[in-house]
C-alpha cells in the first residue's frame, strides 16, 4: 500500500506536466502554429547545447532554493508566500555586503555575502513568524504585504543608497562572484554559475534536516496536527518561528544566487521578483520532497528558458508561449484535483471488483 | 482493482507519447525545409533586436525601432525570420543574456539591444562573441564590436515644455516618467526646463511609475495628476505611458468641457489619443530609434558598420523632434523659434534635473 501510494506520488506530478502540454498543445493549434514544431523549439531551447543547458540550470538554481524554502513552511503548516521579498532582501543584502567590503579576499567575501543574504531573507520571514507565533496574525496576509514593503524598500535603497540616483548598482567585486570560468567555458558562456553546486548541497542538507533530525520531526509534526504536537510537549511557538526562520534563509539564499551569479549586481525592480511565486509552483509540483523539487525546478528552468527559442524558431509568438506557459503551470497547481479523480478512481474500482 | 487504474494512465501517456512522435517525424520533413530555402537565397544578411521589458507593441520606444526594423526589411527585400529582421521579446531583466545568446547563435549579423537596461548583458555577451557586431540604443559600450547610439532627448523634451508652457490653461503641467534612469531623467530635465524657459513660476509635478510595463500604476498617477489640476501630462514611460492616454480619454469621454492634453513621446502618438469628440495627444517628442536602426542596418549591410562608434542624435542631426500634433498656430511658431535656438547652441538644454 505505502509502494502505491508513493507511485502515485510520482505519476500525478507527470501526469499533470502532460496534460499541461497538451492543453498548450491545442492553445498552439487554436493559435494556427505548429504545436510539434513549437515543442521542439522549446526542447532544443532549453537542452539542445550546452550553452542553453547552462541557462536551464542558472534559471533553475534560484528556484530550487525559494522552492525548498517555501516547503519548509508548507510542512509546518504556513502558506510562506512571502519568499518573492524575501530573496528580494537576501539579492540586496548580500550584494550590499559585497560590494562595502571589496577588500575581505574573494571566497571569504562570497561567503560571508551569502550569509547575509540568508539572514536577511530570515529575519523579514521571520517578522511574519514572530506575528503569527504570537498574535495569532495570518502569516499570508502579512507576507503579502511584506513583499511590496520589501519591494519598495530594495528599490529605495538601490537608488539613493547603493547608487547615486542610477537604476543599478556597481558589480561585485569579481573574487565574490559565483560565476567561475571554468562554468562558463564549459556551457559556452552560459551565465551558468556555482550556485547549482549549492542548490544540490541545501537540498541534500533540507532533506537530512527534515527527515532525519528532532528539530525536522517537530516541524513536521507541527504541521500535521499542531494540537496533538503540543500535547506531546512540543513549543508549536518555537517551530512556527524556527520553520518561517529556515523558510526565509533559503529564500534568502535563493536571492543572493541571483546578486552574486546571475547578475552580480541588483537594479531597480519593476515588479515583485518572479523566482518567488515561481518557486512556490516548482515546491507545490514537487510536493514538497528536495527530490522533487529538483526536478521541477529543472523542469521551470526548461519551461522559461525553452520558452525563449520559441518565437525565434517555430515563430510562436512570445504571448501565446507564456500561454502555454501558463497552462503547463495551470495543471501544475491543479494538481490536487488530478489527485483527486485518480483516488475516486481507485476507489470506485476497488468497490466495482469486490 | 488499482492496477486497472494505472495501466489507464499509463496508456494515455503510451498513447499522448506516440502522438507527439508521429508529429515530430512530420516536423523534421518541414524543417529541412526551410533549411533548403535558406540555401537557395544568396543574400543572406539578417538583423535582430532584442527589446527590453516593455514589448514591441508598447507603441513607443520598443515599437518604433521595430518599425525602422520592419522599413528596413521592406526596403531590402528581406523577409521576417532567422534570414531576415526578428524581434526577441525580454519579459524580465534574466532574459537579455540568453536572447542576446540566442541571437548569436542564430547567426544573425547584426544584433541591437533596444534600450539602456541591455547594457550590462550586452557588455558581457559582446566581449564573449568578439567577431559579432552589436548596437546599443540609449546607452554607450566602449568594445570596437559595439556601435553607441545615444539621444539628445532632453533637446526634444525642452520643446515639448515649451509647448507645455504655452498650451496650459490651468498653469499646472505633469510629468510621469517610467523608470528612474539617466535616459528618464534627460527627458525629466529637458521638459521642466522648457516649461521654466516660458513660466518660471510654474512647477512641474513630477512622478514615476517605477516600471516601463506597468500602464495600470501609469493610470493611477495620471488620475492623481489631472484630478489635481493639471491639465497637460508629459509621459516618458514606455507601456506604462498607455495608462496616462488611457485615464485622460477616460475623463474627456465623461466630460470634455475641461481640455486635458497627453504629450507623447518617443514615436508619434497622434493616434493614441483619439477620444469620442477629439483628440488629446497635444504633440509627441519624436526619437529617431527607427531611423537608427535602419540606418545602421543599412550601413552594416554594405559592409560599414560603425564598431567602437557612439552616434548622436541631437535636434540639429534631426534625431529627436517635436510633432505639431494639436498645437495652435502660435505655440507651434514658439516651438519652432526656440528650436532654432536650441540648434544655434544659443540655449543649452540641462541633462539632469
Amino acid at each position: 500500500m505505502n509502494n502505491k501510494s508513493k507511485l502515485d506520488n510520482i505519476l500525478v506530478p507527470v501526469f499533470s506536466v502532460i496534460l499541461g502540454l497538451l492543453l498548450g498543445a491545442l492553445i498552439m493549434l487554436v493559435f494556427g502554429y505548429n504545436p510539434v514544431a513549437g515543442y521542439q523549439a522549446m526542447v532544443q531551447g532549453a537542452f539542445g547545447s550546452s550553452f542553453y543547458i547552462g541557462e536551464t540550470l542558472r534559471q533553475a538554481t534560484p528556484l530550487i532554493f525559494t522552492a525548498l524554502g517555501f516547503s519548509v513552511a508548507y510542512t509546518a503548516g504556513f502558506f510562506n508566500i512571502g519568499v518573492a521579498g524575501q530573496a528580494l532582501l537576501g539579492w540586496l543584502f548580500s550584494v550590499w555586503f559585497a560590494l562595502s567590503f571589496p577588500e575581505i579576499p574573494g571566497i571569504i567575501l562570497l561567503f560571508i555575502s551569502l550569509i547575509v543574504g540568508a539572514l536577511a531573507g530570515a529575519l523579514w520571514a521571520g517578522i511574519a513568524g514572530f506575528l503569527r507565533a504570537y498574535f495569532n496574525t495570518s502569516e499570508v496576509i502579512v507576507t503579502i504585504m511584506l513583499n511590496y514593503t520589501a519591494l519598495y524598500t530594495a528599490n529605495y535603497l538601490i537608488r539613493n543608497v547603493l547608487s547615486e540616483s542610477s537604476d543599478t548598482t556597481a558589480r561585485i567585486p569579481e573574487g565574490a562572484s559565483l560565476r567561475w570560468a571554468w562554468l562558463s567555458d564549459l556551457t559556452s558562456n552560459s551565465t551558468l554559475h556555482g550556485g547549482i553546486f549549492l542548490a544540490l548541497i541545501m537540498a541534500v542538507v533540507v532533506w537530512i534536516f527534515m527527515k532525519k533530525t528532532t528539530a525536522g520531526f517537530e516541524i513536521r509534526a507541527v504541521g500535521l496536527n499542531p494540537f496533538a504536537s503540543k500535547y506531546a510537549g512540543m513549543s508549536t511557538k518555537r517551530n512556527i518561528i524556527i520553520s518561517m526562520l529556515i523558510s526565509g534563509s533559503l529564500a534568502g539564499l535563493g536571492g543572493a544566487m541571483e546578486g552574486m551569479g546571475t547578475f552580480q549586481n541588483i537594479f531597480v525592480q519593476g515588479g515583485i521578483p518572479s523566482i518567488g511565486f515561481d518557486g512556490i509552483a516548482v515546491a507545490l509540483l514537487g510536493l514538497g520532497n528536495p527530490v522533487g523539487i529538483l526536478f521541477s525546478a529543472l523542469l521551470f528552468g526548461a519551461l522559461k528558458i525553452g520558452g525563449n527559442s520559441m518565437p525565434l524558431v517555430a515563430d510562436v509568438p512570445t504571448e501565446v508561449v507564456d500561454i502555454v506557459i501558463a497552462s503547463i503551470i495551470f495543471f501544475v497547481g491543479a494538481n490536487y484535483l488530478i489527485r483527486m479523480v485518480v483516488d475516486k478512481r481507485a476507489k470506485l474500482n476497488k468497490g466495482g471488483v469486490k | 482493482m488499482k492496477k486497472r487504474n494505472l495501466m489507464s494512465l499509463l496508456a494515455l501517456g503510451l498513447i499522448s507519447g506516440a502522438t507527439l512522435a508521429a508529429c515530430g517525424s512530420s516536423d523534421s520533413d518541414t524543417s529541412s525545409d526551410s533549411a533548403a530555402k535558406s540555401s537557395t537565397s544568396d543574400d543572406k544578411f539578417s538583423v535582430v533586436m532584442v527589446t527590453d521589458v516593455g514589448g514591441v507593441d508598447d507603441k513607443s520606444f520598443n515599437q518604433s525601432a521595430w518599425e525602422g526594423m520592419q522599413a528596413w526589411g521592406e526596403e531590402n527585400n528581406k523577409e521576417e525570420g532567422t534570414e531576415g529582421f526578428k524581434y526577441l521579446q525580454s519579459n524580465e531583466d534574466s532574459e537579455f543574456v540568453t536572447n542576446l545568446n540566442s541571437a548569436v547563435q542564430a547567426k544573425f549579423d547584426l544584433v541591437f539591444g533596444i534600450g539602456y537596461k541591455l547594457k550590462e548583458a550586452m557588455t558581457d555577451v559582446s566581449g564573449q562573441n568578439e567577431d559579432q557586431h552589436f548596437v546599443i540604443i540609449d546607452d554607450m559600450i566602449e568594445s570596437p564590436n559595439v556601435a553607441s547610439v545615444l539621444f539628445k532627448d532632453h533637446e526634444a523634451a525642452f520643446l515639448a515644455g515649451v509647448a507645455a508652457a504655452e498650451s496650459t490653461e490651468s498653469g499646472q503641467i505633469g510629468f510621469i516618467g517610467g523608470q528612474e534612469s539617466d535616459v528618464i531623467s534627460r527627458f525629466e530635465a529637458g521638459f521642466v526646463a522648457g516649461v521654466k524657459e516660458i513660466k518660471p513660476e510654474i512647477d512641474v509635478k513630477v512622478e514615476y511609475v517605477g516600471s516601463f510595463g506597468d500602464a495600470a500604476r501609469g493610470k493611477q498617477l495620471a488620475a492623481a495628476m489631472y484630478s489635481s489640476g493639471i491639465d497637460i501630462i508629459y509621459q516618458a514611460a514606455g507601456d506604462s505611458g498607455n495608462g496616462v492616454f488611457s485615464e485622460a480619454k477616460d475623463l474627456m469621454n465623461a466630460d470634455d468641457s475641461k481640455k486635458l492634453w497627453v504629450i507623447g513621446v518617443d514615436r508619434d502618438q497622434n493616434d493614441e489619443g483619439k477620444f469620442d469628440t477629439g483628440n488629446l495627444t497635444l504633440a509627441s517628442t519624436l526619437k529617431g530609434v527607427g531611423a537608427a536602426v535602419k540606418d545602421i542596418s543599412n550601413e552594416a549591410l554594405a559592409g560599414n558598420f560603425a564598431g567602437g562608434e557612439v552616434v548622436n542624435y541631437g535636434l540639429a542631426e534631426g534625431g529627436v523632434d517635436l510633432t505639431d500634433g494639436n498645437l495652435t498656430d502660435e505655440v507651434k511658431e514658439k516651438v519652432a523659434e526656440y528650436k532654432q535656438k536650441v540648434i544655434d547652441g544659443e540655449i543649452e538644454v540641462p541633462q539632469k534635473p
